[in-house]
């Protein structure tokens, strides 16, 4: 739960989602992503770490550039959560309705 | 050519051995025999959940110490077919009245049984808002499969 809200909360930004939407395409190292935003390369970097730390995108070592990529994990951590919810809600509603339908007709008969 | 980034929504259907009446009866007035105790707002133990039968109805929880937290509202009522539900709970379960998503279920009378059809949506409302997901966004096509799952619109 802490996890989607920290995806909804990370996406508020608009350039913290400007830097995430330039990784739909694919993977980029830092200078590329940078490239085009009115933003200093220090700033994408501290997005790009809010960003993995909201679990929406994981980076790794290329020489010395980092090259950053959606995590597909991320985005769907709060809708992942309501997916769960719902099944285990509503798995116990069927069992209840069947518990209880049994239930009604043995008082009938 | 622009898209609109939606989380899809969840769609969830189950087919239980029971009438349909019988079925929206259990979902409805009967909440708090099947709701899972854990997921609770208030800081006391969850007695149960309510829906008000009626459109503009309640939806909140009772609790063991008679104190009372909002969930939502009943939006449309409609037994023993459909009942929409308003759900105002952020992911970490607290009541914000400005947030707005619809839990939508159908009961459908199938032979003897009654699928039961839910769909929670409107989920770009979670945590920030409307506008924190509905950002549209242009470019070329090729999305990664990750955005075409949540790209539940997309408009050329």
């Amino acid at each position: 739960m802490a996890n989607a809200e920290r995806v909804f909360s990370a996406l508020h930004d608009p350039t913290r989602r400007a830097v995430f939407e330039r990784l739909r395409d694919g993977p980029r190292p830092v200078s590329e992503i940078a490239r085009g935003l009115p933003v200093s390369r220090p700033a994408v970097s501290q997005h790009l770490k809010v960003l993995k730390e909201a679990g929406l995108v994981d980076d790794r070592s290329e020489g010395t550039r980092r090259i950053y990529r959606i995590d597909p994990k991320g985005l769907g951590a709060m809708r992942a959560w309501l997916d769960q919810f719902w099944t285990a809600a509503l798995d116990a509603f069927a069992a209840e309705v069947e518990r209880s339908a049994k239930n009604e007709k043995k008082e009938k008969e | 050519m622009s898209t609109q980034i939606r989380p899809a929504p969840v769609r969830k259907s189950i087919f239980v051995n029971a009438p349909q009446h019988h079925a929206f009866e259990v979902f409805t007035a009967g909440i708090g025999r099947w709701w899972p105790k854990t997921h609770k707002i208030g800081p006391a133990d969850l007695d149960r959940p309510i829906i008000e039968p009626r459109e503009g109805g309640r939806w909140y929880e009772l609790d063991v110490d008679g104190s009372e937290c909002e969930i939502g509202k009943v939006a449309v009522w409609d037994p023993p077919a459909r009942v929409v539900l308003i759900w105002q709970l952020t992911p970490e379960f607290t009541y914000d009245p400005s947030l707005i998503t619809e839990v939508e279920v159908q009961f459908t009378a199938e032979g003897e049984g009654t699928r039961v059809d839910l769909e929670h949506r409107d989920l770009e409302q979670m945590g920030e808002k409307a506008d924190a997901m509905r950002e549209t966004v242009s470019g070329p096509g090729g999305w990664p499969a990750l955005l075409q799952l949540f790209a539940d619109e997309a408009k050329i």
